[in-house]
């Protein structure tokens, strides 16, 4: 239904050309988090935007498995772009996310040296956190460690509390983003890959899979194939994707009450090492593993893997040995030949490559947007930033703040039943993720608009209910059918 | 919805309306308990035997042989009409000291405070995740619980020709649910060299056309969006593929004992149950446990009839000995209230 809406919805302003799909000054290939939080920009500065997205929902290429973590960027590389868009994401993010109803967990982290040898790495991390800014650090002994994080094994060395790292909602931040640039006149298309395009001097007439997009700039947000995007209508690409995959395992929510901070491993040369977090859905979780693969879509989980990083996990937290298994999951980091970030401008085809945006993506993409309109406004584009822009909320998910279920006053009782025991998701929250700016198209779309099936059983109390729920809203269903027939 | 017991006090709160729960309600109406309350979360009272559409159900309560849903039925009818208050769509949040329980329901949220509080949640399967399986985490990846809610109460299915993994009891339950619903399983898996379950219950793979593959072990799920093969690997390490549209992960039962876990009540981190005494009384003596959410350590563990002890699984007790079980734990509540 919201598809065909989003086709009406863009017909209008094609009156010369009634074959295009949409006509717009910005065209953003891509809905991950970095496509998401560049359209919400330009939409709030007053371009005429639409995002392009090759799957029926956002978020299905590397925004789908991440650590949730907002960074300092206390480690970030030296007066690299990286560190800029960091530090601006982590501020821009503070500053809206109450309005936009997005959460915060403020865990703090601490750097936890396990051997001599990574307490000597700590002078390197302290003066490069100077260096970035980032000030607040604090070298801890073991004891002041245990005294903060008295789960952790005693076996820890010294540890640096980072104040300012935090825990965010990966998924709702996203939506976020989008749904304020749909609310302030920007359009989505889904199921539309970009499968060629051509520049005529002032703008690009893009062919996607739904039909053709005019478009003054292009923003490349196509994460891990925003290479092949390049080389496909640009006829080269600068850099190379190589995926990295990451595998997490995570605790039962009664891990939760074990520790308090993200527990960050110190980077070696060899390995940055796993981190144990809190996520803001009220779990613990371990990983991710970093494994160069070939494969830009295999997000599989391997058992050795899995039963590896559970090991170190109990390591780390010995108490974690009795808490069930929840989840495991993999995403992949479009990684390239270099360790910075690709941010790639082609000026006389009004092109911009936001390219090898890895693990600290989901932080630096709002520092990330801002970097583009920069970048589009010194290739001489002018608009007019809305003065009253609409702020739209998404529905809260984070474990530690009201949920659906615990809001009784007034007009918002009456929340139909509990489908989902495990993660508590109510009948409207599920009703409310399948409507609005960006209803869900896939049934993981739904379990990260809601939590739907994400919990310990794994669907086993909710997914037939949830199948009818969702009877006819994706491609890809629940249920393949009839029973009896 | 009966909004009375909202914020109220009661003799005894039973927390699921499953055979455990029902059955100790009824009893202890019978022994003339004033005020007995049912805590369901979902919108039906009847438990796990509502989805099991095949008999035999209901032997040792009704003297006769139903379908679980029937069974279900019938035992929601003995409670209302034994005086038995079953609350739908309340969902327990906390359990407190002294029986102080934190509900939830469309209405809003409540308290109830319990003389005494009896938690007879069950258990379910463990699901793919928590057992670490390599590969995809593509559509059609399922428990025997999703499979026979899915058939039973909302007449639809998760696949068409899934692997099935396991032999326990309910594997071949989730057998007859596949043949009822039109799916047929592409094979059954086992990484032991005996079925869990005894003669001749596992030549029901042969009725049913489905090849049993023993020492056999998933290496990897493989598909994008929806599950389209499984690699397998024999017990001589030789790997092969085999075409499936979902795989139905069967048993690892493990008791849903959430709420115990976040509570002041102590729980058995070898079996995942609450520890009861000999009377099924909990670490704090207002709460009680019964039924399934109660696991004997393994070599304490009753064997049932389709097992041999040698090749028993995480037991699992049928409707009837959950019935018998939270009978035997009522009449302690009886003697204890008394």
């Amino acid at each position: 239904m919201t598809k065909l809406l989003n086709i009406k919805s863009t017909t209008k302003d094609n009156s010369n050309s009634p074959s295009l799909l949409a006509t717009a000054d910005v065209a953003v290939i891509g809905g991950g988090v970095v496509g998401c939080a560049v359209a919400r920009r330009l939409a709030l500065e007053g371009a005429s935007v639409v995002l392009l997205e090759k799957a029926a929902d956002i978020l299905g290429g590397a925004s789908k498995g991440n650590s949730a973590i907002l960074h300092t960027g206390f480690d970030a590389p030296i007066d690299s772009l990286e560190m800029e868009c960091v530090r601006n994401g982590y501020h821009e993010y503070l500053q809206i996310h109450k309005s936009l109803n997005l959460p915060v967990l403020k865990t703090g982290a601490l750097v936890a040296a396990w051997t001599e040898e990574e307490v000597e790495r700590f002078a390197g991390i302290l003066a490069k956190a100077q260096h970035n800014g980032i000030e607040d650090l604090r070298l801890l002994n073991p004891e002041e460690t245990l005294k903060l994080e008295p789960k952790l094994s005693s076996s820890i060395r010294a540890a640096i509390l980072v104040p300012r790292e935090f825990v965010i909602d990966p998924w709702s931040a996203p939506l976020a983003y989008l749904k304020q640039a749909l609310a302030n006149g920007g359009q989505a298309i889904f199921n539309a890959e970009v499968l060629s395009g051509d520049f005529d001097g002032s703008n690009w007439l893009l062919q996607t899979s739904r039909g053709g997009v005019k478009a003054k700039y292009v923003i490349n947000c196509a994460g891990l194939y925003g290479d092949l995007l390049d080389r496909n209508l640009l006829g080269e690409s600068k850099f190379t994707i190589k995926p990295r995959k990451g595998q997490f395992v995570v605790f039962d929510k009664a891990a939760n009450a074990l520790i308090q901070a993200i527990i960050l491993p110190v980077p070696t040369e060899r390995t940055k090492g796993i981190v144990i977090f809190p996520t803001i859905f009220g779990n613990l979780a371990v990983g991710p593993t970093a494994e160069e693969q070939e494969s830009r879509n295999d997000a599989s989980v391997h058992k050795n893997t899995l039963n590896d990083l559970h090991t170190q996990a109990v390591n780390r937290i010995p108490a974690l040995a009795n808490i069930p298994i929840t989840a495991t999951y993999a995403g992949i980091r479009p990684a390239s030949e270099k360790k910075e970030y690709r941010i790639v401008e082609d000026v006389s085809r009004n092109w911009i490559t936001l390219g090898g945006i890895r693990s600290t993506g989901l932080t630096s993409a709002l520092g990330l947007a801002q970097h583009v309109l920069g970048l589009l406004e010194n290739q001489g584009a002018e608009f007019e930033s809305l003065s009253e822009p609409v702020v739209p909320q998404v529905p809260n998910l984070a474990e530690h703040l009201q949920r659906d279920w615990e809001t009784h006053s007034g007009h918002s009782a009456g929340y139909g039943e509990i489908v989902c025991h495990c993660e508590m998701v109510t009948q409207r929250e599920i009703s409310n993720a399948l409507e609005g700016l960006v209803p869900a198209g896939s049934v993981d779309g739904l379990k990260r608009r809601t939590r739907a099936t994400m919990g310990r059983c794994q669907g086993f109390y909710c997914a037939a209910r949830l199948a009818e729920l969702t009877e006819g809203r994706f491609e890809e269903p629940f249920a393949v059918g009839k029973a009896h027939g | 919805m009966d909004k009375s017991v909202l914020n109220d006090n009661c003799d005894v709160a039973i927390i699921g309306s499953g055979p455990a729960g029902l059955a100790a309600a009824i009893l202890l109406k019978y022994s003339g308990i004033q005020k007995v309350v049912v805590l369901e979360r979902e919108a039906e009272a009847g438990g796990i035997p509502r989805h099991c559409g095949h008999p035999p159900f209901g032997i040792r309560e009704f003297k006769r042989i139903l379908t679980g849903p029937k069974y279900a039925k019938k035992l929601v009818e003995t409670a209302l009409n034994a005086g038995v208050e079953i609350v739908l769509k309340t969902t327990v949040t906390s359990l407190g000291t002294e029986g102080e329980l934190s509900l939830v329901s469309p209405e809003g949220p409540s308290q109830l405070s319990a003389k005494r509080v009896l938690l007879a949640t069950g258990i379910r399967e463990t699901p793919r995740s928590a057992r670490f399986v390599s590969g995809s985490r593509a559509l059609g990846i399922c428990t025997t619980g999703t499979l026979q809610s899915m058939v039973y109460l909302k007449n639809r299915i998760p696949f068409r020709s899934p692997l099935v993994v396991g032999t326990e009891i309910v594997s071949f339950s989730a057998l007859l649910t596949c043949k009822n619903a039109g799916i047929q399983p592409v094979a059954m898996l086992e990484e032991k060299p005996q079925p869990h379950v005894r003669w001749p219950i596992y030549q029901l793979t042969r009725w049913f056309c489905v090849p049993l593959l023993l020492q056999t072990s998933i290496v990897n799920i493989l598909g994008t969006e929806r599950v389209e093969a499984v690699q397998v690997s024999d017990e001589n390490g030789n790997v092969r593929e085999i075409a499936c549209d979902g795989v139905l992960f069967t048993g690892q039962y493990t008791p849903e004992s959430s709420l115990v876990r976040e509570s002041h009540l102590e729980l058995d981190p070898e079996t995942n149950s609450p520890v009861v005494d000999s009377f099924g009384r909990c670490s704090d003596p207002v709460y009680f446990a019964t039924g399934n959410m109660v696991q004997l350590p393994r070599n304490q563990a009753r064997v049932p009839i389709f097992y041999l002890a040698e090749n028993l699984p995480n037991p699992v007790d049928d409707a009837g000995q959950c019935w018998s079980q939270g009978r035997a734990v009522a009449k302690n509540i009886v003697k204890d209230l008394n």
